[in-house]
């Protein structure tokens, strides 16, 4: 007993301590760079209104009532994108039945996307026998607006599919089929065929057509863009607005871009100087610049996203045997390294990196990256250690 | 001689001790003062102020909360708020010596919410066993029957006893329900068999397994979802030196696992168990309370870990008076301070991608100070700080500020 009252009084002494030394000193907001969340620069007030929607869209969970399922991957867009950063194992998708440009040979088996959860009473998907497959981990989904007004004439300047510049990078686009409710205005088409610039192969075009196959494939909602069940594989009435998704599609759109810490910090500065001294910079780009876009704030600004957003050989050691558009199985596309550094913040503390998250941490994927990416590779680990930890803490600044 | 079912039932009377009391109170209907050494948590829809009408049989009162508070998650405020949580109505009616009826009427922020969380009959048949029937509270825990604002020093209901366990959680049901004394030695049951939980509990927007949403169901008073009772058992004992000690569980069959003879899935369970105790301290008077409970849910394993098989938490409140005398004309007036310490795991277990734990918890330190003119009047300053994750345990929001607030009994 009287060890029990020494620990009612400790506990009282201490709670009326805090009372006091509490009572106007809340918990500070989080600097800017901490965090990914947060607008773009110059937003209207009405702009400002309709983020706040995308964003309350982007946070609803659905159920069976709302038009989960009856297979799916996740309840919610944020159930992947915590924070708005990468995504966790838990929530990776498969994406399987395409193994070259003759496009997917699964699509009435379930493809592209296998469905890995069911509501009760239903059953998952199963990857289709003879069906190859790759996992995709969700990526960060932040300063993508930048990413969607580059012109398609920047992004195919940068490619480079005879490698004529004899660095041994050979970047090319992936040029992909569009669906019917895109505008094309304005797009370069090759074939029928369009720039992509989303997901892991690049095989999405802009943001609507990214959110609409999220919906769709991840969550199981049908909308006016895209009525087909993923399960019943048959038409069925919209199951979100679309005024909802195209909400979503701005709160994507104006989410600003990671914001580089330390920048001053010497270490930094001097990885920054060997990142680009051993080429990494040949595939991530440190600077892009968008062209013309209705929302201001995105109009014809420089940004940093470290992706020249095109496909390369990764080498044989990242060739799952499943691919998208035009891409060969084994060519990514080049992920943007903005956001890096708060990727942990994201993943529950531990770091999940490269397409599927087989990478544990920075150092173990550059060690995973092959093909175009060889020479800069082998030039990392041939790196004094001191160099080595400047380019990390580099990478982690982003 | 045969021994028969109509022969046990006759024999109940005499199995139990001569000093066994009455269960339902005759003094319902007066103001009473609160005497925490006669009665057990069980008991707390009977030691409720209330005021007689004239010389009718009838008694009526409730209680009042409202409050201001200023909040904020990771540094960011909604500003100001003034809230007026609930306001509670009791009706009771001594229809006769042994027949008693009990309600309570709850109007939640401003009405927009109105549900009668209690509305029962109760028949004393003997002190050891009382029917009652109607809208029972499940008593699982010791919050969900003794959940008064008035009775309590935070603003504030406990996390576990609202977000884990559905708080004020009353079904249509019946059951029996008794107690009895032997010296400092109280001894008190419960058995009732009710409404119950439904899917909402696995498929709702909260994006975990979440016991209270059953509570939006509408239907469950009328209909079971899966067509199967929940039976909910809670044993206490007291000792007037000690204090109490409450075992309970609350379990059954959630989903639909047929509908027109046809059988849609296997019978999935829920099943709750939970501690809870109460005790004064001597001599300085401390109060302590505090609830755990363990919840297993049978989710589907095609389903998503998002909706996890188990959760755990509770509260612990301490409470210490720590000036009792006249203050500003309040004889008996009482300045407490207080702290509550909470914690609740709504997914327990690990990932099958990863093997890494699954976060979704929340943990929170609540001191308080609060001032009792009247052991029926509180007000109350609460802090809050407040840390929550998310399912993959990432840095966690964290929440603090104050709330002032004022409840009483009317």
């Amino acid at each position: 007993m009287k060890i029990l009252k020494s620990i009612v009084y400790i506990t009282l002494i201490l709670s009326v301590g805090l009372l006091v030394s509490c009572e106007p000193s809340y918990v500070d907001v989080p600097n800017d760079d901490e965090i990914l969340d947060g607008t773009i620069e110059g937003l209207s007030p009405e702009e400002l209104a309709r983020f706040l929607k995308g964003d309350a869209a982007f946070n609803e969970v659905f159920t069976r009532e709302t038009g989960l399922g009856s297979t799916f991957v996740s309840t919610s867009c944020i159930s992947c994108h915590a924070g708005d950063g990468k995504g966790h194992p838990f929530t990776t998708l498969t994406r399987f039945g395409q193994i070259d440009e003759r496009g997917n040979l699964f699509l009435d088996q379930g493809g592209p996307q296998l469905q890995n959860k069911a509501l009760p009473g239903f059953l998952p998907e199963q990857i289709p026998s003879g069906a190859t497959f790759s996992k995709f981990m969700p990526p960060a989904n932040t300063g993508l607006g930048f990413v969607q007004y580059v012109t398609d004439a920047t992004i195919l300047a940068m490619a480079d599919p005879n490698d004529l510049n004899g660095d041994g990078i050979s970047g090319v686009p992936n040029w992909v089929s569009m669906p019917s409710y895109i505008d094309d205005t304005g797009a370069v088409s090759q074939g029928g065929r369009y720039v992509g610039r989303f997901g892991k192969k690049g095989a999405a075009f802009n943001l609507l057509h990214q959110t609409v196959n999220a919906y769709n494939q991840d969550m199981g909602i049908t909308s006016m863009y895209n009525p087909i069940d993923v399960y019943t594989h048959e038409e069925i009435d919209p199951e979100i607005a679309t005024s909802k998704v195209n909400d979503v599609v701005f709160y994507l759109k104006t989410l600003k871009a990671p914001v580089q810490r330390n920048q001053n910090d010497a270490e930094v500065i001097r990885g920054k100087a060997v990142f680009s001294q051993i080429n990494c910079a040949g595939c991530h780009t440190p600077q892009l610049s968008t062209g013309y876009s209705p929302i201001s704030g995105l109009s014809f600004k420089t940004f940093s996203p470290y992706s020249d957003l095109l496909l390369h050989d990764m080498g044989s050691g990242l060739d799952d045997g499943y691919t998208e558009g035009i891409a060969k199985t084994y060519e990514w596309k080049t992920p943007p390294l903005w956001g890096l550094g708060l990727s942990e913040n994201s993943q529950g503390g531990n770091y999940f990196l490269l397409h599927d998250g087989r990478a544990r941490s920075i150092e173990e994927a550059i060690s995973m990256h092959g093909g175009e990416a060889t020479n800069s590779r082998t030039a990392f680990n041939n790196l004094s250690q001191s160099d080595k930890n400047a380019v990390i803490k580099f990478l982690k600044s982003l | 001689m045969r021994l028969t079912f109509t022969h046990l039932l006759a024999a109940i009377p005499f199995l139990f001790h001569i000093n066994a009391k009455a269960q339902i109170d005759p003094s319902l209907l007066k103001r009473i003062p609160k005497d925490t050494l006669k009665t057990l948590n069980m008991d707390a829809v009977y030691t409720r102020p209330a005021l007689n009408i004239n010389k009718t049989p009838i008694a009526i009162g409730g209680y009042l909360e409202a409050n201001w508070q200023h909040l904020t998650t990771d540094g960011i405020s909604e500003g100001h708020q003034f809230q007026a949580r609930r306001l509670s109505v009791f009706m009771s009616s001594a229809i006769s010596k042994r027949v008693k009826f009990l309600s309570e009427i709850e109007f939640e922020d401003g009405g927009k919410e109105i549900a009668v969380e209690f509305a029962s009959v109760d028949v004393e048949f003997h002190p050891l066993v009382n029917f009652r029937a109607g809208i029972i509270l499940n008593p699982i825990g010791s919050f969900n029957q003794n959940h008064d604002g008035p009775k309590w020093e935070f603003t504030d209901r406990p996390i576990s006893a609202t977000q884990m366990l559905p708080g004020t959680f009353s079904n249509a049901g019946a059951g029996l329900f008794g107690k009895k004394y032997h010296k400092d030695w109280m001894v008190g049951y419960e058995a009732y068999l009710s409404g119950s939980f439904d899917n909402s509990i696995i498929e709702n927007t909260e994006n975990k397994t979440f016991l209270p949403a059953a509570k939006e169901n509408p239907e469950r008073f009328e209909e079971i979802n899966s067509g199967e009772p929940l039976f909910t058992g809670k044993l206490a004992v007291r000792n007037t030196k000690i204090g109490e000690l409450g075992i309970s569980y609350m379990g059954g069959i959630y989903n639909k696992f047929q509908e027109d003879g046809i059988i849609l899935d296997k019978k999935r369970r829920v099943s709750v168990f939970a501690l809870d105790f109460n005790t004064t301290l001597p001599k300085i008077k401390t109060f302590i309370t505090t609830e755990f409970a363990w919840i297993k849910v049978d989710v589907p394993s095609t389903y998503t870990q998002q909706f996890g098989n188990k959760q755990y938490g509770g509260f612990i409140d301490i409470v210490q008076p720590v000036v009792r005398q006249t203050i500003l004309g309040w004889d008996n007036a009482v300045l407490n301070v207080a702290c509550r310490l909470e914690y609740v795991d709504w997914n327990v277990g690990k990932f099958a991608e990863t093997g890494g734990n699954i976060g979704e918890d929340i943990w929170s330190i609540m001191p308080a100070i609060s001032f009792r003119p009247t052991a029926q009047t509180v007000f109350r300053l609460n802090y809050r700080f407040q840390k929550q994750r998310d399912i993959f345990g990432n840095p966690p929001a964290i929440t603090d500020g104050f709330n002032l607030g004022i409840s009483t009994y009317f």
